[in-house]
Formats: structure tokens, C-alpha cells, sequence
């Protein structure tokens, strides 16, 4: 948290506020520059200014969903570096496989344990 | 007018009814030919001269009674509908060909049966042509101005005219052998001759009122002062009335038995749609032929008073004034009504002498003998000779006898003498017990009854001779006069005869119906008569015939009436038509019946029956036995219909299943998607409380303090999400599975309301909402108050959660209607949109068009709501046209049911 140039950027996206703020927390002290949005639309704004190095996706929120919040970051030529891990309840095969066919990095289920979600951002990233 | 000049004309007009006879068989298909109105004019047979002239005479001497011979048809007209589509259908499944035959086959094919019906209808009908002829001779008369009878037949115009029409029957009357096939060009003919004869008709009619006098009134206003007037105008009490009620029963069986009339209905019909058109256009014909006959009828005693034969004042009225032309046309018109008769009444008698009498009684051997050519013209030989012999049997009736009686009184013994047939041919339609001996029996106690009382009587009367018998009684027994059998003396002649031939007629029928039991041809055919609509279609199954015949031999017999070639042609649909193995070599029960039909068009039921018999060994069978079989037949076709019925039921019942299949893959997806929905719903604050709490248990004691209190604050809050998500979830279960028990009470709606909005008023304060119950009334109703607080506490939430702060409003209303109490909730928020009308129910469904964050509440809340309502037999909905905001709406019962 004190050192700005080793920071990576990550960016939570996520409508469940408590849950966001357990995360914020414990990425932050894990030296990660954090940044948050409440649903698709303005995760794809803040991703578009400060092209995070990994997104942290919910799948199931208003308007703009997480699958389509992917796609998006996708196509776009600045984000082609960006890692995007999936963060959903949704645990049936089928959703997993969807979303790892559509490019995410990782697909990790809720509930989920803190310390794990950490290291498996570190390995990604 | 000369006799030359009125011959000639007579000639031509014959000439003109050959050319269009053979125009017509030549275009059969034209639409000229082939239509019902054509078939609605050929019934119009049945105004013969007798309409043409004799009512005339009747209304001058006995005044309305010349009506009833038309009330009865047109009172029996709307019952074709019924009984007449019937006949038509089972005498062209069967070939029929005549009335003869037609009641021959009902009693098994009855050989004599046939024979006696054709000897009653000759005994009738003969006379009945002879007086037509009489007509003819005595209009050409009057219209020649030739006074003299001639000296000998040979010298008679009458003999030769008859035999002219003999030749034109012989001609288009046999040239198919076929006798159950139509016969266009007569037919056609005699459509012609029914417009001729009315059109002709009119025109005197009028001629008569609108130029010999002022119109009807001023005829009926100076007949008013002649002598006796009132009693041709009126009924002359009970009895009068009661002989009118035999008259038109008479008529009106008549129009179903006399031969030219089954003949043009039955034989010649096409198609029995046309019988619908038929029964008004028949019965509009009648009107109008009878429009003017009672003013012709007083015109005529006006200017010629009685001394002349009243039957022919509408012929004597244009002639007594000078005008010869309206008079030859009057008597083209009568002529036309007697050909139209004659040709009908000898062409259906002599299918019957050829059918019913010749060939089973004689020429049925010689017929077996020889080659199909031969017998073909043989028959036709046959029926041609008949004719003639009818032709000229009529016409020495009338040179002999028929000078002395009138048109009319002939004409109603004609009447009398077939209704015989009445019993029989009635019965027989809807009586499956009727049997051939007991029709016999009747028929010829029937007629020897109208012998005695109105043939006999009658004709002495008619040519002078002893009447003695007639005052005195027969016998000189009182109680046998023959005008009034055992006293009973009020009705007029034929009423009398009528009621007694047909009251003994009828008894012996049904008694002996009873006594002897039917033999199984009787009873088949007699099922086959009674239960047509359900046989018919189905009847070469439901024939009861045993013994043993080789296919060979009956096609034989066919080939010699037929012709070897349409014998194949008719066996070879006959196997298709019947899966069976054209190798077989023995004949079935099937088979008989099919060739016998065959051959009953050209030589009748009769005599096909015997041709057959002769080479069918048939076993005799108990009637134990046919009813056994029948019944068989009876309970395969009820057995066929009840699987029918089965299979239907079952297509039904698959296609219900399909649904109630798809209704529960529906219910099983619903259900998928629930516990999905729940276990996210659940997910959701469990994922929230474990990593706040693994947070916290990982501090390694550099956490702000306010961090702490907001991470224990979560655990806190998404903690009672749980609880508050469980219990709904427990609710929404009971609820829908019914074990939900309601404490159901009187209670205030206010109070209840009062509680609720107490309930949330916090919450409304802290947004700066308003609450306003101003029009809630005093309304009771009966309750489960906790649940429909839950229900108001639901509703007021969504209400304050989706208005604005500080602008919001929400009202409460609460009216009783007729059973009910209904209650509104609405705000003046963001409003329901469209799409979300119909899905706001559904439990989880939370609108896309909510705030973009996140809203509060499980997704249960108007699942509940609506469970809740429903179990109290109210409805809840959201106003469609509520616009500023949210209108939801339920109602609660008043009383308990």
C-alpha cells in the first residue's frame, strides 16, 4: 500500500457492497491498488481510464451483466493485456464452462475463502 | 272451332312434348334438366284434370271441400324432411322401382304381397286414367261443338289420343331396363306440363274476374245473392268438420302412396337435397293453382247457371263469349294436366304388372333360359305391352262405364282404394314386428271394406240398378248400410268408407303383426327399413342369409340380365369394396344380397330374389338364430362405435397427458430455477458474512476500529438478510402447499392498516415520505390479520423504496364493495413498467428496470403477497392504468363462506 510502483491494479466489480468491502480490505493490505464499480456499466467505465491489470467479475448484476462486461473488455485494444477472473455463485459446470469459453482467466465460486481469492490473483497476474 | 283444327293443334303440342323428351334424355346434365325446381314441378303430377276441372265443379256444388286435396299434401309437405328422405334412401340403396316394390321387399320380398299391392293399385288408378281420358274426350267436345258420341271405339278421337300416349310412354318410359333409373325427357315433360297447366290456369282465372267481371269482389258481392250461398262458404257443423279431418288424411297420404306420386318423389328423384326446396315450392304451387277456382266456380253459375257440366265452366265461360283462342288454350292447359298424369300413373302401374306380376308369375323360367340381349328386350317387351294394355283397359273403362260419374267422386275412390296401403307402408317405416301376412290380411280387409261401402254402393247408384241394399242395409241388416256402417251415418261417403277400410285395415295389420312371429327375411328387412340411417352404408354386412351358392352360378344368372361385362365390372368392385378373395368359390351372405340388388332394378326385389334363389341352396334359420346374428350385427356395429368412442377418448387423454407432461417439465424447470435462485439468494449474504469474518479473524491487529465496526456491522445486517430470506421462503412453501393455517377473524381493515403503516413509519419519516390514510372507511372483513399486515408492510415498502426522497407519496384506501373490501396502495414513484405487469407476481422476479444498484428485498415480497391473498379467495393486481406512480390493489372477503 505504501509502494505506488509495485502496486498491481485490480478492479472489483461487484452489486453486494459488504462483499466488496471485505475484498477491498484484504487486497489492499496485500498491496493492491483497488478499485471498485457496482455493475457492468461503470466497471467498463473505470477499466476503460485505468486499465486494471486484472478485473475481479461478478456475473449476475443489473443492466450490464458479467458476461457481457467481459466481452466488452475484450474487444477493446487497451484492455488486451487485462486479465479478467469470474467471481459468481453460479456453480453448475455449464456457467463455469461458458465462462471460460468466453475468455476469462479463472472462474472461482462464491462462498469463497479471502486468502485463496489473493493467491489466485497473484499466480494469475 | 272445328274438330280438325282442334286435333291439329293437339298433335303439335304432342309433337312438341316428344322433341323436348328427346332433347332432355339427349342433355341430361344440362342445368335446364338437372335442378330441384324440376323435381318440385314434377311432383306437381298430382293436379290432374281432376285439379284442372273437377275442383271447379266441386266448389260450384259443394263449396270449400274441393280444398282439402291440397291441405293434406301441404300438411304433409315439412314431414319429407323427414320420412320422405328416408324412403328416398332406402329405396335407392335398394334399387326400388315402384311402391310395389317398395313394400314387397319391407315383408321379405314377398311375392305375393307384391302382386296384391299391384292389383289394388290397378284397381284404383285404372278408373282414375280412364276419367282423365274422359275429360280429354268431352273438353275436345265442347271445344269442336260436336255434340254426338261416336258410334264405335274405332270412330272415337279418345282412342286414338290414348294410344298416341301410350306410344310416347312406351317410347321414354322403357329406355333403360333398369326401371329404378331416372328418366329425364318424361320427367322434364311433365315439369313442362305443370307450368303449362297453372300458367294457363291463372290466365283464365284472371280472364274470368278481371274481364268478364269487376275482380273477385264484385263476382263473390252478386254470388252473395244466389241461393245457397252460405252453405258453399262455410262448415256446416261438427260433422261436416269431421269429414273435412278424414279428407285431408286422405289427401295427405295420398301424396306419399298414390303410384305417379312415389314414382315422380321416390323413383325419379335425383338427389334428396331437392326435397328441401320441394316441400315450399310445392306447396306454393298448390296455392296458387287454387286461388281461382271458387271465382270460375261463381262466374260460372252467374252466367251459365247449373244446367251444364259445372266441371267445365272455365271452358264453357271464354267460349260463351266468342273467344275460341282462351278457350283452346284452356283446353291445351287440361290436356297437359292429363298427359302429365296418365304418362306417370301407366308408366309406374306398368313396372309394376312387368315386376310384380309377369315376370315372378310366369316369365321368370323363359327369362332364365335364354341370352342377355333376348332378355333385355324381352323385358322392355313386356313392359311396353303393359302399357299399352293399362292405356287401353282406361280407355274402355271410360267408353263403358265412367259416363255417369263425375271427376271428382272417381277421383276420391282412387284415393280411398290406395290409402289401403297406408298401414303397411307407414308402419313399416318405424315397426320392426310388421310381417307380409298380416299386411295382406289387412290390405285386403282394408279394400274389401271399401268395396262394400263405396264401390259397390257407388256404381249402383251410378248406373241405376237396384239400391235397395243401399237404404235397407245389406242384407236388409240395418247396421251394414253401406253409408253408415252400425249407425254410424254423420260423415260423407268416402270419410265414412275411409275411416271404416282403414280402421279394419289396421287392426288385422298390427293384430296379426303380433300373432304370427316374423320369419327372418321379414325381420331382416324389417330392420333394415326401421334403423336405415345405422344399416345403410353398412347393410351388405348386415344381411342374414345361410346356405350354399357357388359364385359362379350367381354370375351366371347376372350375366344373362346384365351382361357379362358389367357383371365383372359390378363383382370386381364388389371384392374391393369388401376385402374378399375374388378366388373364393362359395358365395356369402354378402354376396346374395349384393347380386340380388343388382337384378331387383330390372326385374324387381321379387323376382331378383327367386332368379337367385334358384341357384342358392338356402338353409332355413330359426328366427332365435337371425335375431342372434342380428343382434351380433347390432352389438359389432355398437362395439365399433364404443371403440371409436374409446379411441377418441384416449387421442383425448394422450393429449392431455402431452400437456400435464409439459405442464410438469414447466413446473420441474420453475422449480430448477427457484433453488437456483435460492441457493444465490442464500449465497449471497453467506459469501458476504464468511469474508467479513475472515477478515476480521485474520487482523493481525492493524485494523482501524471503524473498519472492524463496519465488518461486524455487515455480519449483523447479512445476517438478518438470512433470517429474514429463510422465513420467506418457509412462508412462500406453506402457502403454496396449503399448510399454511390462517387465523381468520372479523376485523377492522382500519386498524389493520393503521398497524402496518405504524410499522414502516420510521423508515418513511428518515426518507421524508408521506403516508396518507384519509380515505380508508370503516370496513370490516374477515381475516388472518398478521398475514394481510404482512402483505400491507410488503407493499408499503416497495412503495417507499421506489419513491423519491423527500417528493414522496404514498396513499392508503381501503371501500367496501357488494362481498368484498378493497384495498389500494398506491405512490407517486417511478411506476410499474409494461413489461413487468404480468411477471411482478412471480416469486424472484426482480424488475430490470429497478435503481441500477442493487434493490433491497429478497424477490419474494409480491410472490408472498399474492399467496397470502389468494388463500383468503381475494385477488391482488397492480392497475395497469394507474399513471404517476404504483396502484396495487387487493381484496378481502367481507364474510366467511
Amino acid at each position: 500500500m505504501q509502494n505506488p510502483k509495485e502496486e498491481h491494479k485490480i478492479l472489483i466489480v461487484d452489486d453486494e457492497p459488504n462483499i466488496v468491502m471485505a475484498l477491498e480490505y484484504a487486497f489492499k493490505k496485500s498491496n493492491f491498488q483497488v478499485f471498485i464499480a457496482r455493475d457492468g456499466e461503470e466497471a467498463l467505465q473505470i477499466a476503460e481510464s485505468v486499465l486494471p491489470d486484472l478485473v475481479l467479475l461478478d456475473i449476475m448484476m443489473p443492466n450490464v451483466d458479467g458476461y457481457q462486461t467481459l466481452r466488452k473488455i475484450k474487444e477493446n485494444q487497451h484492455m488486451q493485456h487485462t486479465k479478467v477472473v469470474f467471481l459468481s455463485a453460479k456453480n453448475k459446470h455449464s456457467d463455469i464452462q461458458k465462462g471460460l469459453d468466453l475468455g476469462a482467466d479463472k472462474y472461482l465460486t462464491k462462498p469463497f475463502t479471502v486468502k485463496k481469492i489473493i493467491e489466485e490473483v497473484k499466480e494469475i497476474i | 272451332m272445328g274438330s280438325w283444327s282442334v286435333l291439329i293443334v293437339l298433335l303439335c303440342y304432342l309433337a312438341l312434348l316428344f322433341a323436348l323428351a328427346f332433347w332432355a334424355e339427349r342433355n341430361t346434365a344440362n342445368r335446364w334438366i338437372k335442378n330441384p325446381y324440376v323435381y318440385a314441378l314434377s311432383l306437381a303430377v298430382y293436379c290432374s284434370a281432376w285439379t284442372y276441372y273437377g275442383s271447379i265443379g266441386v266448389a260450384a256444388n259443394s263449396g270449400i271441400d274441393f280444398l282439402t286435396i291440397y291441405l293434406g299434401p301441404v300438411i304433409a309437405l315439412p314431414l319429407w324432411m323427414f320420412i320422405m328422405t328416408r324412403i328416398i334412401k332406402i329405396a335407392k340403396n335398394n334399387k326400388i322401382a315402384s311402391i310395389a316394390d317398395f313394400v314387397s321387399l319391407r315383408y321379405g320380398n314377398d311375392r305375393q304381397l307384391g302382386a296384391l299391392i299391384t292389383i289394388i293399385c290397378i284397381f284404383g288408378i285404372v278408373p282414375y286414367i280412364s276419367l282423365q281420358l274422359k275429360a280429354v274426350s268431352e273438353t275436345f267436345q265442347l271445344l269442336s261443338g260436336s255434340t254426338q258420341t261416336a258410334e264405335n271405339i274405332f270412330l272415337d278421337t279418345t282412342f286414338y289420343i290414348s294410344l298416341l300416349l301410350a306410344v310416347f310412354i312406351a317410347f321414354f318410359g322403357t329406355l333403360a331396363t333398369d326401371a329404378s333409373r331416372s328418366r329425364r325427357g318424361l320427367i322434364t315433360t311433365v315439369a313442362f306440363e305443370s307450368v303449362i297447366k297453372l300458367v294457363f290456369f291463372l290466365v283464365i282465372g284472371s280472364y274470368v274476374c278481371f274481364a268478364l267481371f269487376d275482380g273477385p269482389s264484385d263476382i263473390y258481392n252478386k254470388a252473395a245473392l244466389l241461393e245457397g250461398f252460405d252453405t258453399l262458404v262455410t262448415f256446416n257443423g261438427l260433422e261436416h268438420g269431421i269429414s273435412w279431418f278424414y279428407m285431408i288424411m286422405l289427401s295427405f297420404l295420398a301424396i306419399f302412396l298414390l303410384p305417379r306420386q312415389f314414382h315422380v318423389a321416390v323413383v325419379e328423384n335425383e338427389d334428396p337435397k331437392y326435397i328441401k326446396k320441394a316441400i315450399w315450392f310445392f306447396s306454393l304451387y298448390l296455392l296458387l293453382f287454387n286461388i281461382f277456382v271458387f271465382y270460375i266456380a261463381f262466374a260460372g253459375k252467374l252466367s251459365l247457371g247449373t244446367g251444364v257440366n259445372q266441371d267445365y265452366y272455365s271452358l264453357l265461360l271464354p267460349l260463351a263469349e266468342g273467344n275460341t283462342g282462351l278457350a283452346l288454350m284452356v283446353f291445351i292447359g287440361g290436356f297437359s294436366a292429363v298427359i302429365s298424369m296418365v304418362v306417370v300413373s301407366t308408366l309406374a302401374l306398368s313396372t309394376m304388372v312387368s315386376n310384380n306380376l309377369l315376370i315372378p308369375y310366369g316369365l321368370l323360367d323363359q327369362l332364365f333360359q335364354t341370352n342377355p340381349e333376348t332378355n333385355t328386350r324381352y323385358i322392355r317387351n313386356v313392359r311396353r305391352v303393359s302399357i299399352f294394355v293399362l292405356v287401353v283397359t282406361a280407355y274402355l273403362f271410360y267408353y263403358y262405364f265412367s259416363s255417369q260419374l263425375s271427376l271428382f267422386s272417381l277421383g276420391l275412390i282412387a284415393f280411398v282404394i290406395i290409402a289401403q296401403l297406408a298401414p303397411s307402408f307407414f308402419l313399416g317405416l318405424f315397426w320392426n314386428r310388421g310381417t307380409a301376412t298380416a299386411s295382406k290380411i289387412g290390405m285386403i280387409a282394408g279394400f274389401a271394406v271399401v268395396v262394400f261401402t263405396l264401390i259397390l254402393p257407388r256404381t249402383t247408384l251410378g248406373l241405376g240398378s237396384n239400391t235397395d241394399f243401399i237404404t235397407e242395409g245389406y242384407f236388409g241388416i240395418a247396421a251394414l248400410k253401406p253409408f253408415g256402417l252400425f249407425g254410424m251415418d254423420m260423415l260423407s261417403v268416402e270419410a265414412h268408407a275411409l275411416f271404416w277400410s282403414l280402421l279394419v285395415n289396421l287392426s288385422l295389420y298390427c293384430l296379426f303383426s303380433l300373432l304370427i312371429v316374423a320369419n327372418y327375411r321379414e325381420r331382416n328387412f324389417g330392420e333394415l327399413f326401421v334403423h336405415v340411417n345405422s344399416v345403410i352404408g353398412n347393410d351388405e354386412q348386415g344381411y342374414v342369409w345361410r346356405g350354399e351358392a357357388y359364385v359362379e352360378d350367381v354370375k351366371k344368372v347376372l350375366n344373362r340380365f346384365l351382361g357379362n361385362q358389367k357383371t365383372e365390372k359390378e363383382f370386381h368392385q364388389f371384392y374391393k369394396r369388401n376385402g374378399i378373395d375374388p378366388n373364393n368359390q362359395k358365395a356369402d351372405a354378402r354376396l346374395i344380397n349384393f347380386s340380388e340388388k343388382l337384378l331387383t332394378g330390372t326385374l324387381g326385389s321379387v323376382s331378383a330374389r327367386m332368379l337367385i334363389g334358384n341357384v342358392a341352396k338356402e338353409h332355413p334359420i330359426s328366427l332365435q338364430e337371425v335375431l342372434n346374428i342380428l343382434e351380433d350385427t347390432k352389438a359389432t356395429r355398437a362395439s365399433n362405435k364404443i371403440l371409436t368412442q374409446k379411441s377418441k377418448e384416449l387421442t383425448q387423454l394422450a393429449g392431455q397427458l402431452q400437456s400435464a407432461n409439459d405442464e410438469l417439465v414447466h413446473q420441474d424447470r420453475l422449480k430448477d430455477e427457484f433453488l437456483d435462485t435460492v441457493a444465490h439468494e442464500l449465497k449471497t449474504p453467506i459469501t458476504s458474512i464468511k469474508a467479513a469474518a475472515e477478515v476480521l479473524v485474520d487482523d493481525e491487529g492493524d485494523m482501524p476500529s471503524e473498519y472492524k465496526e463496519n465488518f461486524l456491522k455487515n455480519i449483523q445486517e447479512d445476517a438478518d438478510r438470512l433470517q429474514t430470506l429463510i422465513g420467506n421462503i418457509l412462508d412462500l412453501e406453506k402457502l403454496s402447499n396449503g399448510r399454511q393455517e390462517l387465523q381468520l377473524e372479523h376485523r377492522s381493515v382500519r386498524e389493520t392498516i393503521q398497524k402496518a403503516v405504524r410499522g414502516v413509519h420510521q423508515l418513511a419519516e428518515k426518507k421524508g415520505i408521506q403516508i396518507i390514510t384519509a380515505e380508508i372507511s370503516d370496513a370490516m372483513a374477515y381475516y388472518d390479520e398478521d398475514r394481510v399486515g404482512q402483505v400491507l408492510t410488503n407493499l408499503l415498502s416497495n412503495a417507499l423504496k421506489f419513491t423519491e426522497a423527500e417528493k414522496g407519496k404514498v396513499k392508503l384506501k381501503a371501500k367496501s364493495e357488494s362481498q368484498q373490501v378493497k384495498v389500494i396502495v398506491e405512490d407517486n414513484g417511478q411506476g410499474i413498467a409494461e413489461e413487468d405487469f404480468q411477471y411482478i407476481f412471480e416469486k424472484f422476479y426482480q424488475s430490470k428496470y429497478q435503481n441500477t444498484r442493487k434493490p433491497q428485498g429478497s424477490g419474494f415480497g409480491l410472490a408472498i403477497c399474492k399467496k397470502i391473498i389468494e388463500s383468503h379467495k381475494g385477488n391482488i393486481w397492480a392497475d395497469p392504468d394507474f399513471s404517476g406512480g404504483a396502484r396495487f390493489v387487493f381484496t378481502l372477503p367481507i364474510h366467511s363462506n
